[in-house]
C-alpha cells in the first residue's frame, strides 16, 4: 500500500498508529480520526471556492465580451484573495432590532447543510463514507441550506428579507419534488442508494441510460442553489438582494461561499450520480487519478450552471412554479414508471442492449414532450387577444371605465 | 466510557434542553428553531442505533415540514410573534401531577425490565432491502402501504379541489 495508490488510507493508518502509542482508546481513536477527517474535508472544500470564485467571474467575463479579472496576479489568479482581504477588514453591522442568535446562525446553518453533502461523495476508489442511505441523505441536508436562508430572512427584521425567505421556502418545496425524483433513476438503475454503489455500477454512464434526468436532476437542482435563471430569492431589480441584504463583512462572506459551493456541489453529485462519479481509465490503480476525473466531470456540469447563469434572464414567480409543477414534476413521474417497467423487461439484454433501450425510451418521450410543448405554444398563441393598439387608445392605459374628475367635483 | 457514550450523552442534555425551550421560549420562532433541534436529537438516536433510513426520514419530513410550520407562525400571528400572557393555563397543577405520575410510571417500568448487556443481534447490513421488500410484500406490509398511499392522495385530491377556482368563460 504506497502513498500514490492509497494517499489517504497511508494517513489515516499512520494517523491511527500515533494516537494509539498515545495511549488513546480504540473507540476514541476512530471518532477523533472521524473528527479530523471531517474537518480536513470542510476545511479544503472551502477553500476550494477561493478558486471557483476566479474561474467564475472570467467565465462570466467572457460572456459579456469581457476579460474578467486580470489585474492581480497572473491571469488574474489572486483576485479572489485581494477580495478575501478587503472583506475581512469589513465591519460586521448587525442591524438593531435584528434577533440576534438567530441572525448570526443563518449563514453558518446554510453553509453546514452544503458542506455535509460532501461526506458522502465518492471523491476516489475506497474513500468517502459509503453510507446505505446517502442518496436520501444529499437530499436531508439540503434542507438545512433552505433552513438557514429561512432563518436569516426572518431574523434580519427587514421586509426585503422576508419576502426573500417566503420565495425560498415555495421554491424549495416545488424542486425538491422532480429532484428527488431525477434522483431515484440512478437509484433504481443500480439497486443501491450508496453513492459509492452508484458509481461502481455505472460501466455505463447513467446519463447514457437517462439523459432525461440529467436535465430534470439539473434544472431542478439549480433551482434549489437559486441560482440564474431563478434567483428569485436575491432578485435585485424587486427585493434589492433578498435574504442577505442586512448581512455584510464576513458574515455575508460565509453566504457567498455557501453559494458558490452549492453550485461546485450539485455539479459533483451530478458527475457522481450521471457520469460515472470517479470512473476513467486506470482509476481503480490509482485513486488519485479517479479524484482528478471526478473534479473534470465536476467542473463539466459546473461549467453548465455558469453557462446558464451567464446567459438566461430570471424568470417570473408564477412562470417558476408552473414550470416544477406542472411540467417538471408530471414528466419526472412518467420518466420514473417508464424506467422502472422497462428494466423488468431489458435486465436480461446485457450492459448496451439495456443501456440503449433505455436511452431509446428516453428519446420517444422526450419527443413526445416536444411535440406537447410545440402544441400547448400554439393553443397559447391561438388564445393572444389584442390589449392596446396605437392610434385607438395608448399602450398604457388599459381600457378600464375610468370615474372622471368633473363629474366628482359636480 | 466509550466514545458512543459520550455521543448519546451530548445527543441526551441537547434533546432535552431543546425540547424544554420548545414549551418555555415565548417567541413563536424560536419554538419552532428549537423543535429543530430536538427532533434533530431524536435522529441522531436512530444512527447510533444503526436506523440510518429512518434517521434520514426524520430530517427530511420534520426539518423540511418545521420549515413551513416557521412560514404559518409568521402569517398567521401578529408582528410580534411574542406570547404576552402567562405561559401557563389553569390547570397546571394537574398536567404536572399527571406527567410526573407518567414519568414515575415509565422509569419504573424500565427499571424492572431486564435489558441484555450486549445487542441481542448486530444489525443487518440491507436492512433497507428487507425494509424496501417488506412494504411491497403481500405477507408483509403491502395493505396498510397502499391504504396509507390512497389516503394521502384523497388529501391530494381535496387539496386541489379546494383550492380550484372555476373559470368563467
Amino acid at each position: 500500500m504506497g502513498i500514490l495508490s492509497h494517499p489517504i488510507a497511508v494517513i489515516a493508518t499512520w494517523l491511527r498508529e500515533l494516537f494509539l502509542g498515545w495511549g488513546l482508546s480504540e473507540g476514541l481513536t476512530t471518532v477523533l480520526l472521524y473528527l479530523i477527517g471531517a474537518g480536513a474535508l470542510a476545511t479544503l472544500v472551502q477553500v476550494w471556492v477561493i478558486f471557483l470564485i476566479w474561474f467564475e467571474r472570467k467565465i462570466i467575463g467572457r460572456f459579456q465580451d469581457r476579460l474578467g479579472p486580470n489585474r492581480v496576479g497572473p491571469y488574474g489568479l489572486l483576485q479572489p484573495f485581494a477580495d478575501l482581504i478587503k472583506i475581512i477588514t469589513k465591519e460586521v453591522i448587525i442591524p438593531r432590532d435584528a434577533d440576534k442568535a438567530v441572525y448570526l446562525l443563518g449563514p453558518i446553518i446554510m453553509d453546514a447543510g452544503v458542506l455535509a453533502i460532501w461526506a458522502v461523495i465518492p471523491l476516489m476508489p475506497m474513500v468517502g463514507m459509503d453510507v446505505n442511505v446517502a442518496a436520501l441523505y444529499t437530499i436531508a441536508v439540503g434542507a438545512f441550506a433552505t433552513l438557514g436562508i429561512l432563518m436569516s430572512g426572518w431574523a434580519s427584521n427587514n421586509k426585503f428579507a422576508m419576502l426573500s425567505a417566503f420565495r425560498t421556502v415555495a421554491q424549495m418545496i416545488a424542486y425538491e419534488v422532480p429532484t428527488v425524483l431525477a434522483l431515484l433513476i440512478p437509484v433504481m438503475l443500480a439497486g443501491t442508494m450508496s453513492l459509492q454503489g452508484i458509481v461502481e455500477a455505472q460501466h455505463v454512464w447513467y446519463i447514457v441510460f437517462a439523459p432525461l434526468a440529467f436535465v430534470i436532476y439539473f434544472i431542478a437542482s439549480v433551482a434549489e442553489v437559486g441560482r440564474t435563471p431563478f434567483d428569485l430569492l436575491e432578485a435585485e431589480s424587486e427585493i434589492v438582494a433578498g435574504f442577505h441584504i442586512e448581512y455584510s463583512g464576513m458574515v455575508f462572506a460565509i453566504f457567498y461561499v455557501g453559494d458558490f459551493l452549492h453550485a461546485f456541489t450539485i455539479g459533483a453529485l451530478g458527475a457522481v450520480l450521471f457520469l460515472g462519479g470517479w470512473r476513467g481509465p486506470g482509476a481503480e490503480a490509482f485513486p488519485l487519478l479517479g479524484l482528478l476525473y471526478l473534479w473534470i466531470k465536476a467542473f463539466l456540469v459546473y461549467f453548465l450552471v455558469v453557462w446558464a447563469r451567464g446567459s438566461l434572464p430570471r424568470v417570473r414567480i408564477d412562470q417558476m412554479m408552473n414550470f416544477s409543477w406542472k411540467f417538471l414534476t408530471p414528466l419526472a413521474l412518467v420518466l420514473l414508471v417508464v424506467v422502472a417497467v422497462l428494466d423488468r423487461f431489458v435486465v436480461d439484454l446485457g450492459l448496451w442492449g439495456r443501456a440503449l433501450s433505455h436511452l431509446m425510451a428516453n428519446v420517444v418521450i422526450g419527443w413526445l414532450v416536444l411535440r406537447y410543448l410545440d402544441h400547448y405554444d400554439k393553443v397559447r398563441e391561438s388564445k393572444r387577444q389584442m390589449v392596446a393598439q396605437p392610434g385607438q387608445y395608448p399602450v398604457a392605459r388599459p381600457p378600464v371605465p375610468v370615474e372622471t374628475p368633473t363629474e366628482a367635483a359636480s | 466510557m466509550t466514545a458512543m457514550q459520550i455521543i448519546f450523552l451530548i445527543t441526551a442534555v441537547v434533546t432535552l434542553f431543546a425540547a424544554f425551550r420548545v414549551v418555555t421560549t415565548p417567541n413563536m420562532i424560536h419554538a419552532a428553531l428549537w423543535l429543530i433541534v430536538a427532533l434533530f436529537g431524536v435522529a441522531v438516536f436512530y444512527l447510533l442505533l444503526q436506523a440510518s433510513f429512518l434517521a434520514m426520514a426524520q430530517i427530511i419530513v420534520y426539518i423540511g415540514a418545521i420549515a413551513i410550520l416557521m412560514m404559518f407562525v409568521i402569517m398567521l400571528t401578529r408582528r410580534e410573534m411574542r406570547d404576552r400572557g402567562p405561559q401557563t393555563g389553569s390547570q397546571w397543577p394537574w398536567a404536572a401531577v399527571l406527567s410526573a405520575l407518567m414519568f414515575g410510571g415509565i422509569v419504573w417500568m424500565v427499571n424492572s425490565t431486564a435489558l441484555p448487556a450486549s445487542p441481542v443481534a448486530d444489525v443487518p447490513e440491507t436492512s433497507i432491502a428487507d425494509l424496501g421488500r417488506a412494504l411491497v410484500n403481500p405477507n408483509g406490509f403491502v395493505i396498510p402501504f397502499e391504504v396509507a398511499s390512497v389516503l394521502l392522495l384523497a388529501a391530494l385530491i381535496g387539496a386541489v379541489f379546494v383550492a380550484w377556482t372555476r373559470r368563467h368563460s
